[in-house]
């Protein structure tokens, strides 16, 4: 009796020192809690920021830094920000971005802002990547973009004279490898937030819309007329995409399955995510072959170019007449609705630059 | 002193356990809906999902794409006209199982109960801002009142004319714009399951049978109705009057 006692007594104050705060001491980089605008805390919910990576002063700056570097790839010639410059909302102007060899790509570069905010995790026009420490890593090694290995790019910022310090104050640790790079990167990434357009001050009650950009966003929001908002957000959702994958009828047959390549459904063949609308003012051209080179051309497709297809969105209404059939005043407010939602600071902000 | 071991770890499971009672002795628990939907009598998944499998009362063949909808005030009502609300609201999403599944905030003592809850949400709650509704992009444009859709169901049809067509109906409340100013009409209702005797941290089922949205007591034709149907005030009230008899309580697990 009296040694189970014992026992017992032993094994509480086993845990309980096991339990203790140990005083070890271990480096912690600096918390960097993102900065959310008014319309995103107001009307939406937090951004997604794992656990495994949280925001910090050094992680941040170590993105950026590796961001503008082409050390990055194959022959360190190029960049993330040479397909996703800041003055182009962190795309670029072609229709499709060459690769190192000069080899094209097959879809259209992505912009990145507010990605922090995309809840499902699912990146890339087809989806193919959960999570933006995920995403990061193919560009590296896809041959039509930085035509790189892993083992290489671990070397050679492994070897060079600063990043080893980078890290250690980013991570911890001087000992680099592909889960640290993309970690800071999507450090980076995540501070990429774009909430400072015409209508978003509009909306904070700083300015007016003309009379024509209030009609553009009425056709926006007309389930008769424009009927943007049930996949592009609305004055309550200023993300401006739902994020979601749709086939918006662009082709009656497929060169490019989208999201039913990376699900093997056919019922997904030809969706693919809906892009924000903000920032279009920059990020041409349009769509996720860069087919449009003009806005105009794009509300042209909803009006009067739909086609039908097994998998076109319901939403896609009047297919069997090319579209909703937009009036041409209506085309144009609706263009300079759009316009409303530029972000100058956002491109233009020292914080995204490489500098 | 292993018994006082065995009592006392006895004791802290007890007290682990969701159920709860009250100094008085009653016991408290919460409560778990499960949704689950069918077509008449056959069962409706996801999986069941874009195929032209389904056939509605005015024989239109038609497929869904997506069905999400909103029910909210949860409501439980005593044999002496008690009533208890549960908090929360829930936005179900046929694609999203964790969805099926909705435990309002709460708890409430054992016992018999009619159980009730809102199809969509009433006025009051309607004009209020949802941070994880406006995320999931429900709203409802403010040229047609604002507030939140009460459902989306989409899909396809066979037509007149043999051609997949798509279909949105979408239930917001009835909206007429024709005149020189808006005139609404409620559209939420509510859905009484009856009365059940809640014992033990019960899982209530209730099922949404798709096909009587098409049904009783209006035979829907998607020829006529199957597109911009917000601003439609008629097609609305037409919404309203077939979703009168669309859920129904199943057996109830506990």
């Amino acid at each position: 009796m009296k040694k189970w006692l014992i026992n017992s007594v032993l094994f509480t104050v086993f845990i309980c020192c096991a339990c203790s705060n140990e005083s070890v001491t271990s480096y912690e980089p600096t918390a960097a809690n993102l900065e959310i605008p008014k319309l995103f805390s107001d009307n939406i919910i937090p951004p997604v920021i794992p656990n495994t990576n949280p925001q910090t002063i050094e992680g941040v700056a170590l993105g950026k830094t590796l961001f503008f570097d082409p050390i990055l790839s194959g022959d360190n010639s190029q960049a993330c920000a040479d397909c996703h410059a800041p003055q182009n909302a962190f795309t670029d102007t072609s229709r499709f971005s060459d690769g190192i060899d000069g080899t094209l790509g097959t879809r259209n570069s992505m912009p990145l802002f507010n990605l922090a905010w995309n809840y499902d995790e699912q990146f890339f026009w087809d989806g193919k990547s959960f999570s933006l420490e995920h995403q990061a890593f193919s560009p590296v090694t896809d041959p039509t973009e930085m035509k790189s290995s892993w083992t290489d790019v671990v070397q050679k910022l492994q070897q060079h004279p600063e990043y080893p310090t980078l890290f250690e104050q980013a991570f911890g640790t001087q000992r680099i490898d592909s889960t640290l790079v993309t970690k800071a990167i999507a450090q980076f990434e995540r501070t990429l937030i774009s909430a400072n357009s015409k209508f978003d001050k509009f909306l904070l009650g700083e300015v007016n819309l003309t009379p024509e950009e209030q009609n553009g966003f009425d056709v926006f929001m007309d389930e008769a007329r424009g009927d943007c908002f049930h996949c592009h957000g609305s004055d309550k959702n200023p993300l401006w995409t739902d994020n979601a994958f749709h086939n918006n009828g662009l082709d009656a047959t497929f060169t490019d399955l989208g999201l039913g390549t990376v699900t093997g459904d056919p019922a997904d063949n030809g969706k693919f995510r809906s892009p924000s609308l903000r920032n279009l003012e920059f990020t041409a051209p349009y769509m996720h072959d860069g087919r449009f080179n003009t806005l105009e051309e794009v509300i042209e497709h909803y009006s009067e170019g739909l086609q039908n297809s097994p998998t076109i969105d319901p939403l896609m209404k009047k297919v069997a007449l090319g579209g909703v059939g937009l009036s041409e005043k209506d085309k144009s407010d609706l263009k300079a609705f759009l316009l409303t939602l530029s972000d100058y600071d956002f491109i233009s902000n020292p914080d995204f630059l490489n500098q | 002193m292993k018994k006082i071991v065995l009592i006392l770890t006895t004791a802290l499971l007890l007290t682990n356990c969701e159920s709860s009672s009250d100094t008085d002795g009653t016991v408290q628990t919460s409560i778990t809906f499960n949704f689950t939907h069918s077509w008449d009598d056959t069962a409706v998944s996801v999986d069941d999902f874009n195929t032209i499998k389904f056939i509605n009362a005015n024989t239109d063949e038609l497929s869904i794409e997506r069905l999400r909808y909103l029910i909210s005030k949860v409501t439980f009502t005593t044999s002496n006209n008690e009533t208890l609300r549960l908090g929360g609201y829930n936005l179900v999403d046929l694609t999203n199982s964790e969805s099926l599944a909705f435990t309002p905030t709460g708890v409430l003592s054992e016992g018999t109960y009619n159980i009730s809850f809102t199809f969509g949400f009433d006025n009051d709650d309607n004009a209020n801002n949802y941070q994880d509704l406006n995320s999931a992009s429900w709203n409802v444009p403010a040229q047609l009142g604002g507030g939140y859709h009460y459902m989306q169901l989409e899909g396809k049809f066979i037509d007149n004319t043999a051609s997949e067509t798509g279909y949105a109906y979408h239930a917001i409340r009835a909206v007429d714009n024709s005149g020189s100013s808006p005139v609404f009409q409620d559209t939420f209702f509510e859905v009484d399951l009856g009365k059940v005797t809640i014992t033990n941290n019960a899982t209530i089922n209730v099922d949404m049978n798709i096909a009587e949205w098409f049904k009783t007591p209006n035979t829907w034709d998607l020829n006529v109705l199957n597109n911009m149907l917000m601003p439609n005030f008629d097609a609305q009230v037409l919404m309203f009057e077939n979703g009168q008899n669309v859920f129904s309580l199943k057996p109830v697990d506990q």
